[in-house]
């Protein structure tokens, strides 16, 4: 049946099933081709952050001031921390799957589960972690205001500390009213309003005398640029809009498409956890049951063991572009 | 290598891994905090010295995790090959086309009349 297959294999029936590609087995080659197109992905998304970043290479947000937070510790400014920490946790996680495969060669089932059984905690300790560090990231700290032309103001003392909207917004005997679709003209509505309007914004900073402005413009010292008190009342008689937090419209840290990018490629990445989470929760249970001591093979952990490696993977290099560089 | 028969145990080598990634995790960390001078302030084609070393690191990272945790130094070199190589070239080139573009952008929007278009 196979006389003319005339490769050196040709007794292995190519063409059966019998040979495997690159001595690897179907379903492991295949993993590695999916990893190979989800890193173009990644990458892609990547570039394209990078992209922006160089347009406005001059008004970027400086990352350190972004994620200065850390569980339990309230106005403690600790940049890098806590991503350092998810950091170890993803890497932990990713010994214990490597462990776990190690053991499924041995064919000590024990073994694996209690390495599976780690590496989920630890995938879910991570999802976790992503979850607080975007809660902290749209609820954000100080609060900021947009410029009719769209640049972004912030206020601090004159040490430089970060001074919140909060601390020094007046209070101004106004109604403002929240447009709702049935109020508006044509498809027309907003969010919810924010804490203060920019009249009282630009009262409670008249009357502060030692408060300045920040704009988004970084110096030659890497630093941000703060204005005179002349030149931050005359910037701030042009505001147009309160932003508190971040969401996909504005974000109170700085260019527009830094939340975008932000929210897009960490969340895309913390899809992927979660998703590896679920398969190796699947794969966890096929062990407990046995089902890789009848095969006699506990290949499938390896498979899944490969996505799991190739999710920290795109975490050391999200883990570098939004938070290092 | 065929790692079909013999199944040597590699705890060694995966702690050991696992001391170089959390090193130079450390390493990353410290130096983002310190930003020392001399590394932030000279810049290098276009980019500051300390963040030539946090990608150099990076590199650095992802290379163990793909050699020794998903064990591609133990496939056949035709598969190392044919995973490695096209991820490397082809993400080369969209780096240098989209971060060539930004810069371009950038200086439009610097050293013309438009000032903000997209």
């Amino acid at each position: 049946m196979e006389a003319t297959v005339t490769t050196a294999n040709s007794e292995e029936k190519t063409w059966g099933g019998g040979n495997e590609p690159m001595g690897a087995s179907y379903g492991k080659l295949m993993m590695w081709f999916f990893i190979v197109s989800d890193a173009l992905t990644f990458s892609g998304f990547l570039a394209a952050y990078g992209f922006s970043r160089f347009k406005f290479i001059e008004t970027w947000p400086l990352a350190d001031e972004v994620f200065t937070h850390f569980p339990f510790m309230h106005g403690v400014s600790a940049p890098m921390y806590y991503v350092a920490l998810m950091t170890f946790i993803l890497i932990f996680s990713s010994v214990t799957m490597v462990l776990a495969v190690d053991a499924g060669h041995q064919m000590k089932k024990n073994k694996v589960v209690l390495y599976m059984f780690l590496t989920i905690i630890g995938g879910l300790i991570f999802v976790g972690s992503q979850a607080w560090e975007w809660k902290n990231f749209i609820k954000g700290e100080y609060g900021a205001i947009e410029t009719k032309g769209g640049s972004l103001l912030q206020f601090v003392d004159k040490e430089g500390h970060r001074v919140a909207l909060a601390d020094f917004a007046a209070t101004l005997p106004e109604e403002r009213e929240q447009l709702t679709r049935n109020k508006g003209k044509w498809f027309m509505e907003e969010g919810a309003l924010p804490s203060y309007s920019v009249a009282e914004v630009q009262a409670g900073f008249k009357a502060h005398p030692e408060l300045l402005i920040r704009t988004e413009v970084i110096t030659a010292a890497k630093q941000k640029t703060i204005l005179s008190r002349e030149e931050s009342l005359a910037r701030l008689s042009q505001a147009n809009y309160v932003v508190e937090g971040a969401n996909l419209q504005r974000n109170e840290y700085g260019s527009k498409l830094f939340a975008d990018f932000f929210f897009f490629i960490t969340g895309f990445h913390g899809f992927h956890v979660f998703s590896g989470v679920v398969i190796n929760i699947i794969i966890f249970f096929n062990v407990l049951i046995g089902t890789y001591e009848k095969r006699k093979s506990y290949e499938m952990v390896e498979k899944v063991g490969l996505y799991w490696h190739f999710v920290d993977l795109v975490w050391v290099f999200v883990f570098t572009v939004f938070y290092l560089v | 290598m065929s790692h079909e028969h013999e199944h040597v145990s590699n705890t060694g080598r995966i702690w050991k891994v696992f001391g170089i990634l959390s090193a130079v995790t450390v390493v990353e960390v410290i130096l983002g905090i310190l930003k020392p001078e001399v590394l932030h302030m000279n810049n290098f084609m276009g980019m500051n010295l300390l963040n030539w070393i946090f990608y150099a690191l990076t590199v650095y990272k992802a290379y163990y995790i793909v050699w020794a945790f998903m064990h591609i130094e133990g496939e056949k070199s035709t598969l190392r090959s044919a995973v490695v190589f096209p991820v490397i070239f082809l993400i080369l080139y969209i780096l240098f086309i989209l971060l060539t573009e930004g810069d371009y952008i950038y200086e439009v929007f610097k050293n013309s009349t438009i000032k903000w278009n997209f």
